[in-house]
């Protein structure tokens, strides 16, 4: 019996179902701070929402990391027969659309306080100084860093609806094994 | 004649002396006012990584008043307005004035109030206190040196370190350190 921990040619295993579902939570999570974040009266509060954002920025793109560097060592299952044509095309370039955001949005988000002209030093979860990226800061910069982070995570998100918008579809009209695969490693539908 | 002679002769005396050891308390005694111009209130606090975060208040006023009898009855009122703090960055200032920090709208005052002036040196002076800001009033003490008396004018370099936590202050740490380093001038005029 294989380990259920990496991928097979027909099923998940737990390591990439772990991470999916991990940073499918914090990307959510991170948007909807994000959202909160830069609405809140309270400016107290803004700066230590916005520092919360930062960490949780940090520990996406470490888990992301994780994921490509796993993703590359291990192939992902094919799909079901039962998948069209179409969309066998185009769920490959969705998903490299959500590894691509998944990557940009923390690196935009890095940049961004990078180019600051507030200086405000990075320390994920309190517990370590994560150096800036070697950007000149200045108030452009510094606004367009802001306005990419920002349309990504609009992209972003809207990638992410698409993509669940399609899980729900595979599992409740087409009846496949989409999305319980990425749920458990059984093969028991396989 | 004679006299002149020896004011003179006390003149070059003076200047063989250490930098005010010379000076007699009695030529400071009495009452100052503190003057915006000729004063500096500076604040640093270091920043996680390495370097600090500067500030200044360009609004106080207040009086120093010196015992000629007891230089432990000296005594020094500062009166600080927040709203008037500046850091070069707009939006820093901001974010200090609103009650993320200072809450200067409700609290439009920080107020020191000495307790207890010692003398430590033949210019310098350790300086007890109460101070108030955001409601909440602790001791703290301050370090004041001599830098020059001159004809009604007194001028003190004051350096003190201030916990900013227990004022309700403590946002930001750790990024920021708690403790705000300050380095005043303080020119009083008499009067």
């Amino acid at each position: 019996m294989r380990s259920p921990i990496t991928n097979t040619a027909t099923r998940y295993g737990w390591a990439m179902i772990i991470l999916h579902w991990l940073i499918g939570i914090i990307f959510i999570g991170q948007f909807a701070l994000g959202f909160v974040m830069m609405r809140i009266e309270s400016q107290r509060t803004a700066f230590e929402l916005i520092q919360l954002h930062k960490s949780f920025g940090f520990l996406l793109l470490g888990l992301i990391i994780l994921r490509i560097a796993w993703r590359l060592g291990n192939r992902a299952p094919a799909l079901p027969p039962s998948v069209g044509t179409l969309e066998r095309k185009a769920a490959p370039l969705a998903h490299f659309a959500l590894y691509a955001f998944q990557v940009a949005l923390p690196l935009s988000g890095w940049a961004l306080v990078s180019v600051s002209t507030l200086e405000i030093p990075t320390m994920p979860f309190n517990l370590f100084v994560m150096p800036n990226l070697p950007l000149s800061e200045s108030d452009a910069a510094e606004s367009f860093w802001s306005a990419a982070h920002w349309y990504l995570a609009y992209a972003g998100i809207a990638l992410v609806a698409l993509h669940i918008a399609a899980a729900l579809r595979h599992h409740f009209l087409l009846r496949d094994t989409v999305l319980t695969r990425m749920i458990t490693p059984s093969s028991a539908r396989e | 004649m004679h006299t002149r002679i020896l004011g003179l002769a006390a003149f070059a005396a003076c200047l063989a002396m250490p930098v005010y050891a010379a000076v007699a308390l009695s030529d400071a005694a009495g009452s100052y006012t503190i003057s915006p111009s000729g004063s500096s209130i500076h604040f640093t606090i270091g920043k996680a990584g390495g370097g600090g975060f500067d500030g200044a208040f360009g609004r106080f006023k207040g009086t120093i008043r010196i015992d000629n009898a007891d230089v432990g009855r000296s005594k020094v009122d500062l009166t600080i307005y927040p709203e008037s703090v500046g850091t070069g960055q707009g939006r820093i200032d901001a974010f200090l004035r609103s009650d993320a920090v200072f809450d200067s709208a409700n609290n439009p005052e920080i107020q020191f109030r000495s307790t207890n002036v010692t003398r430590t040196g033949d210019t310098t002076a350790t300086v007890t206190g109460r101070l108030t800001a955001r409601g909440k009033t602790f001791s703290e003490k301050f370090t004041a040196e001599l830098g020059g008396l001159k004809s009604g004018t007194i001028k003190f370099h004051v350096t003190g370190k201030v916990l900013r936590s227990r004022y309700g202050m403590d946002v930001g740490t750790p990024l920021y350190s708690n403790v705000v380093d300050f380095n005043m001038t303080l020119t009083g005029r008499r009067g």
